[in-house]
């Protein structure tokens, strides 16, 4: 069992949920609210990860990021740091990978509130900020909690990308899902399996707070 | 409120100000998020725990044992990554952290070194050998000749035959060397699977999944690697010579070099010998 290789994956978990669910908010929200020409394409756009094989964007993560790019250079004169083959570059392949993750649920849960309740909040002189604050973030709950979940547990199981932009770096890119990759190779099926179960039984659970999640609201929630 | 359809939960919801929760774990994370991200930071900053190495497959067990010695001899701990030499090759070009690389092919660390990414030429630590790998119930002789291989691939009767990507692994390279001199190449070709590295390839070679496969013969030494499979060492005239070369990188650490050092030391060297590498100046 590669407790350092847990921890790392549960820290770049955190870290993707933390960046995604504010961002998905205000995504999810303005898409959910707004009619404008390129709508389908923009939607599409944030869906892209859903299809796109991992080892497609890793490519072009390590085209448009590694060491010798201007984004590169950039964050490395800023931050002394390279943005492969570290965490802060897992960090932003995840954050890219987990888009839909993060957006769809919290879009069809900004859906969900009826118009009417939206009037009512603008009438009673809330505004837009006050109204998400006060009032919508409330009634997405269960949208909220769905988006944290499935980008959490996704992060843990991200392989592809992981490997070919943070190599397999102890303590710094070597998550749980390379660590199980790297048991096998190393004839340790014994640890390999240990881990693998630690995953699933996570991924059971995970998914079964979503499927909750979704229930209640379909019974409960708005528009119901 | 007319005009207005609530439902009962909903009501609930904002009557009871039930979001207070909510937003008191979102201003938390808030909060928490970037303090945990600065300490992270931090942390990295100051080094993680030992200078980190990339290890050629081949060297899976023996430089775990090496690395086992050096902390018996007072040294700190390492962080060892094993893959393929040509992957490292690209990453340390690509600015991978790496302080000291052993490559199972010398060329990969000539090449390095020509495009400035290293301290110097490093030195020569051993000649690696190939192994002919044969898991239990398999049809293929254990001849490390490769005879038996050449006849069973030109009868048909391989299914499956692994090997390290020859692509980018020195070891898979030399197996397509020593399956083409024995003229079993062509025929063997598409019943190849292809290890990620020679570490996959002795995975597979020994799961039973396949016929048996080449791969390096310091992985057939180990006893964990082995498991029920049995091995033959193949001749060193059916290919190149594996010339391992390591070298450290020009972010070597003063921990990087005692590690360099240590794995240098007469007692080291017979520790690679061990694991079946010829040694330079033998």
């Amino acid at each position: 069992m590669d407790t350092a290789a847990l921890l790392l994956s549960v820290k770049l978990a955190a870290a993707t949920v933390l960046i995604l669910l504010p961002a998905g908010v205000l995504i999810a929200r303005f898409l959910a609210t707004h009619e404008f020409p390129l709508k389908p394409f923009v939607e599409a756009l944030f869906a892209l990860p859903l299809v796109l094989p991992p080892t497609v964007l890793g490519y072009y993560l390590l085209v448009a990021l590694g060491a010798d790019t201007l984004p590169g250079r950039w964050y490395e004169w800023l931050t002394g740091r390279t943005l492969v083959f570290t965490f802060d570059g897992l960090l932003v392949a995840s954050v890219i990978f987990n888009l839909p993750f993060a957006i769809q649920p919290l879009q069809r849960a900004f859906e969900a509130i009826p118009e009417d309740v939206l009037h009512a909040a603008a009438c009673c002189g809330l505004t837009s900020p006050q109204s998400l604050w006060r009032i919508e973030l409330p009634l997405i709950g269960a949208g909220l909690l769905t988006a944290g979940v499935l980008t959490f547990a996704h992060t843990l199981g991200e392989f592809g990308v992981v490997l070919m932009v943070g190599g397999s770096i102890p303590g710094e890119t070597k998550t749980i899902a390379i660590a199980i990759y790297d048991r096998v190779q190393g004839f340790d099926m014994t640890g390999a399996g240990l881990m693998s179960l630690l995953l699933l039984v996570f991924s059971i659970v995970a998914i079964g707070v979503t499927f909750v999640a979704s229930n209640r609201r379909r019974r409960h929630g708005p528009g119901a | 409120m007319p005009g207005l359809r609530f439902t009962a939960a909903e009501v609930r919801r904002l009557e009871g100000r039930p979001g207070s929760a909510l937003r008191r774990t979102v201003v938390w994370l808030l909060v928490l998020g970037p303090l945990a991200g600065a300490a992270h930071a931090q942390k990295v900053g100051g080094d993680g725990a030992g200078p980190l190495i990339a290890a050629a497959s081949d060297l899976r067990f023996a430089l775990d044992d090496l690395a086992a010695s050096f902390r018996r001899d007072g040294g700190g701990p390492v962080r060892i990554v094993y893959g393929s030499s040509g992957n490292f090759r690209r990453q340390i070009a690509e600015g991978a952290p790496f302080e000291l690389f052993l490559s199972a092919d010398e060329s990969y660390v000539r090449a390095l070194e020509r495009e400035g990414r290293l301290a110097d030429g490093g030195v020569l630590y051993g000649i690696g050998r190939l192994a002919l790998v044969v898991p239990p119930g398999s049809s293929l002789a254990v001849d490390g000749s490769l005879a038996g291989v050449a006849a069973a691939a030109r009868d048909g009767r391989i299914r499956r035959f692994a090997i390290a990507n020859p692509e980018h692994a020195p070891y898979g390279r030399a197996a397509q060397e020593a399956l083409t001199a024995v003229g079993a190449w062509v025929t063997l070709r598409p019943r190849l699977v292809l290890g990620e590295n020679v570490a996959q390839a002795m995975q597979f070679a020994t799961s039973g999944s396949t016929d048996g496969g080449i791969v390096a013969l310091s992985l057939a030494l180990a006893p964990g690697a082995l498991g029920t499979a049995t091995y033959a060492a193949v001749p060193e005239a059916l290919h190149r010579p594996l010339a391992q070369r390591m070298a450290l990188t020009r972010r070597a650490s003063p921990e990087a070099r005692a590690f360099y050092e240590h794995l240098q030391r007469p007692a080291s060297r017979q520790v690679l010998k061990r694991y079946g590498f010829a040694l330079p100046g033998e």
